[in-house]
């Protein structure tokens, strides 16, 4: 299985970037065995609409959970067409995320964690 | 200058005082003869016709094409939503979501779609109303609640331009979007500020917005009596016009209030607003 956890670094122990559609990339891990894949985030450049094309992207790469800080309203719906679970609120690093998911200590979101355009301007 | 001139009250700071100037002026004028048309161009907040209150006859949506799929027709092949720099198409295999909110109306999708599956649909972002306010032939238009297309609304309100009357347009606040919409072609545009801190900067800018528009221009200072002496100073400095200055009257405020036309309630200002055009038209053809 893999899982997408946003990132604000391409390594384990980088820290998780709070925002999906503006994050700067995506890490999508095997929880079991750790091994990962970095995908820059291609919506980045975009002006609008990025939750919802940063979501294509991560679905169209196989993943079949989000890790991230928070997710928007648009970004949402559109993993939850594409089958993807959403987990809002983690923190840390992209290992402690994912060790936090294996042990089953997360709790899938049924709705949006922030308003549309939360992302904006907030690079921490 | 024209003799129809169009003219645009703007500010670079709100509540200075354009619905205001604005009503007075063209109803001032419709009162001295001439054929006037009022064109309510803040249709975020439009309120000109709580002064002059026209009776509406007709009242038109505001249309704009944004798509519709049907999936029995999609193959999945994504090409719309990789075309789309808004992401207000998104293909999934053999489902497609669509966010209205975010779409331009490009019709893009629409054309690249191999199979037809994407059609526009008609969705309403707005109304355009008309009708008489005594003579004065009133435009409004009023965006719905929720939509982003102010501009779209703007402009079809624009469209209602008459070619056989002085237009005097309220435009929206600020420097961006609504106001270059509302106000990029006009023959004159009217800055209204107040002497203070906050209108002197907002007022820079304004005037920044207008240069670069390269429109001619004076500035309407209302409440002229408040604040201190930097507005004058800076238009002084910067070799602008001022055309108009309204005193800090409490008749004026309590006629505001009571949504009044000030020069119904007092009509010892009238003159100042007749005064005001006849110094737009012998600047308007210069600069």
């Amino acid at each position: 299985m893999k899982i997408c956890i946003t990132s604000q670094g391409q390594t384990l122990d980088a820290t998780v970037d709070p925002r999906f559609g503006r994050a700067a990339y995506f890490l999508l891990v095997d929880p079991e065995s750790m091994s990962f894949e970095v995908l820059a985030n291609q919506a980045l450049s975009l002006g609008g609409g990025v939750g919802i094309q940063a979501a294509k992207q991560v679905i169209d790469a196989g993943a079949e959970a989000v890790l991230t800080g928070n997710c928007g309203p648009n970004a949402f719906q559109t993993l939850q067409a594409g089958g993807v679970t959403v987990y809002s609120g983690v923190s840390g690093s992209v290992r402690q995320a994912a060790e936090a998911f294996k042990a089953g200590r997360l709790t899938a979101d049924v709705q949006a964690s922030s308003d549309a355009h939360s992302g904006m301007d907030r690079r921490q | 200058m024209k003799p129809f001139p169009s003219i645009a009250v703007a500010s670079g700071k709100g509540g200075t005082g354009k619905t205001t100037i604005a009503v007075n002026l063209a109803w001032a004028l419709s009162k001295s003869g001439r054929r006037v048309q009022y064109m309510d161009c803040d249709v975020e907040e439009p309120n000109g016709a709580i002064f002059l209150k026209p009776s509406f006859q007709s009242k038109e949506p505001v249309l704009v094409e944004v798509p519709q799929v049907n999936l029995d027709k999609c193959i999945g092949c994504g090409k719309c939503g990789q075309l789309c720099q808004y992401g207000a198409i998104v293909s999934l295999g053999k489902q497609v979501l669509t966010f209205e909110a975010l779409c331009h109306s490009c019709g893009g999708c629409i054309q690249i779609c191999p199979t037809e599956a994407i059609t526009a649909k008609q969705l309403e972002v707005g109304v355009v109303e008309q009708g008489m306010a005594g003579a004065v032939d009133c435009v409004q238009g009023l965006l719905q609640i929720g939509s982003v297309r102010t501009p779209t609304v703007i402009r079809q309100t624009r469209k209602r331009s008459r070619a056989d009357a002085i237009r005097i347009l309220d435009a929206p606040p600020g420097t961006s979007c609504p106001v270059i919409a509302a106000a990029r072609d006009v023959d004159f545009m009217l800055l209204a500020t107040e002497p203070t801190p906050f209108g002197l900067h907002d007022l820079k800018l304004a005037v920044g917005m207008v240069r670069q528009l390269g429109l001619p221009f004076g500035v309407a200072i209302n409440r002229s009596d408040i604040g201190d002496d930097r507005v004058v100073q800076y238009c002084r400095e910067e070799n602008i016009d001022i055309l108009l200055q309204i005193p800090d009257d409490r008749k004026i405020a309590e006629s505001y209030s009571r949504g009044e036309m000030m020069i119904e309630a007092l009509p010892h200002y009238e003159p100042m607003f007749l005064q005001l055009y006849e110094s737009i038209q012998s600047r308007g053809s210069g600069r």
